[in-house]
């Protein structure tokens, strides 16, 4: 049985702990709606680059396709591009996108390929190196970023394409959280590059004019939707984090009250035990004069 | 009439108005749209896009950066990736 202090102690312990979990759920909230906006903001200009992007893909084909349409025509090098939070305290949101790329890394594997790693935040370095340690190609670090800006998006998908041009790999996939809401952020892998051909293109019957000609165009066009991917994904990651931060604190506070709840009781019992036991004494001492 | 003139970039909708005409910094020089203009596509230069609210009112300057630019049925689409304001 625990002393009294030690009770005390204990329940002063929770309850500051519980104000911390209230205060990063109530931040998480309003970053949430924030995150939520941007990423809504951000729909307009990628639903528009991607049907353009179709409606081209659909006219270059064949040889004189770009290299980031067209591939590097093998299939053996895989890079899987792993989006993390760079912060903890959201729950099992970073354990599930690291889940997603060991699973995408161990089926690629059995199918014969190679396959490295590109991790862009801080989350999902330990995790993937304790099983990957010697495919980790490059870790991006984005954890000076706010929020998320087109910039640091801009450098990834650069440096992204420098390797790709550079024959360091032949497909590369994005896996990042999608975010669906507070409750659920599902990671979700898609091919980043080569940029894979759009399925339902809709059929332009107008004859469209070029300036200067599609295939420059298109090769204007594709670092440029790579771009807008990763910066959806970041978006997305944003969101998701603070979705999964503030449903992973409001349990954590709740349970918070309720170990409070518990401990108080036990606390009060042992004062009482206390209390009785100090009287039996006193009767007993009286009894004996 | 008028054009239907959006400016989008990354982050947000920047423009969306019915206006008459909007003169684009092309990659192969300047080109004015109004409304009813043939389909055409081109790259963007880095400059200036001037939107005429009006047939023969100051043109409203608007700096883009890196972009494309789409005439279709639904009027003129710019997107930039940095506009300043």
């Amino acid at each position: 049985m625990a002393s009294l202090k030690e009770l005390k102690d204990r329940i002063k312990s929770v309850k500051s702990t519980q104000k911390i979990t209230k205060a990063k759920q109530m931040v998480a909230a309003a970053k949430l709606r924030k995150a939520q906006a941007a990423a809504e903001a951000a729909r307009p200009y990628a639903e528009r680059l991607a049907g353009v992007m179709g409606s081209l893909a659909s006219k270059v084909s064949g040889d004189s396709a770009p290299l980031l349409l067209r591939g590097t025509g093998s299939n053996q090098r895989h890079l899987l591009v792993v989006v993390n939070t760079d912060k903890g305290l959201c729950g099992g949101l970073n354990a599930n996108i690291v889940k997603e790329a060991k699973k995408q890394a161990r089926k690629l594997i059995a199918e014969g390929k190679d396959v490295t790693f590109y991790l862009v935040g801080k989350k999902g370095r330990a995790p993937i190196k304790r099983d990957y340690a010697s495919k980790i190609e490059h870790h991006y670090d984005t954890s000076d970023m706010r929020n998320p800006d087109f910039e640091e998006a801009e450098k990834i998908a650069d440096d992204l394409v420098a390797r790709f041009e550079k024959g360091e790999f032949d497909i590369a996939h994005l896996v990042y959280p999608v975010f669906k809401s507070a409750l659920a952020q599902d990671p979700t892998t898609v091919q980043l590059l080569p940029v894979p051909a759009p399925e339902d293109t809709p059929a332009s019957d107008a004859a469209v004019e070029y300036e200067p000609d599609e295939e420059e165009i298109l090769e204007d066009l594709l670092p440029r939707y790579i771009k807008t991917q990763l910066f959806g994904a970041l978006l997305e990651r944003e969101a998701s984090e603070q979705g999964a931060s503030m449903t992973a604190m409001d349990n954590a506070t709740r349970n918070a009250g309720e170990l409070i709840d518990k401990l108080t009781i036990q606390y009060n019992r042992s004062r009482q035990a206390a209390i009785t036991t100090e009287l039996i004494e006193i009767i007993a001492g009286a009894e004996a004069l | 009439m008028a054009l239907h003139f959006e400016l989008v970039t990354p982050s947000k909708l920047v423009r969306s108005e019915d206006v008459h005409m909007v003169v684009v910094p092309g990659a192969e020089g300047e080109f004015g749209v109004l409304e009813g203009h043939a389909p055409f596509m081109s790259t963007v230069r880095d400059g200036t896009v001037q939107v005429y609210k009006t047939e023969g009112a100051a043109p409203e300057n608007i700096e883009v950066r890196g972009g494309f630019a789409e005439v279709g049925d639904k009027g003129l689409t710019v997107l930039a990736e940095h506009v300043e304001d």
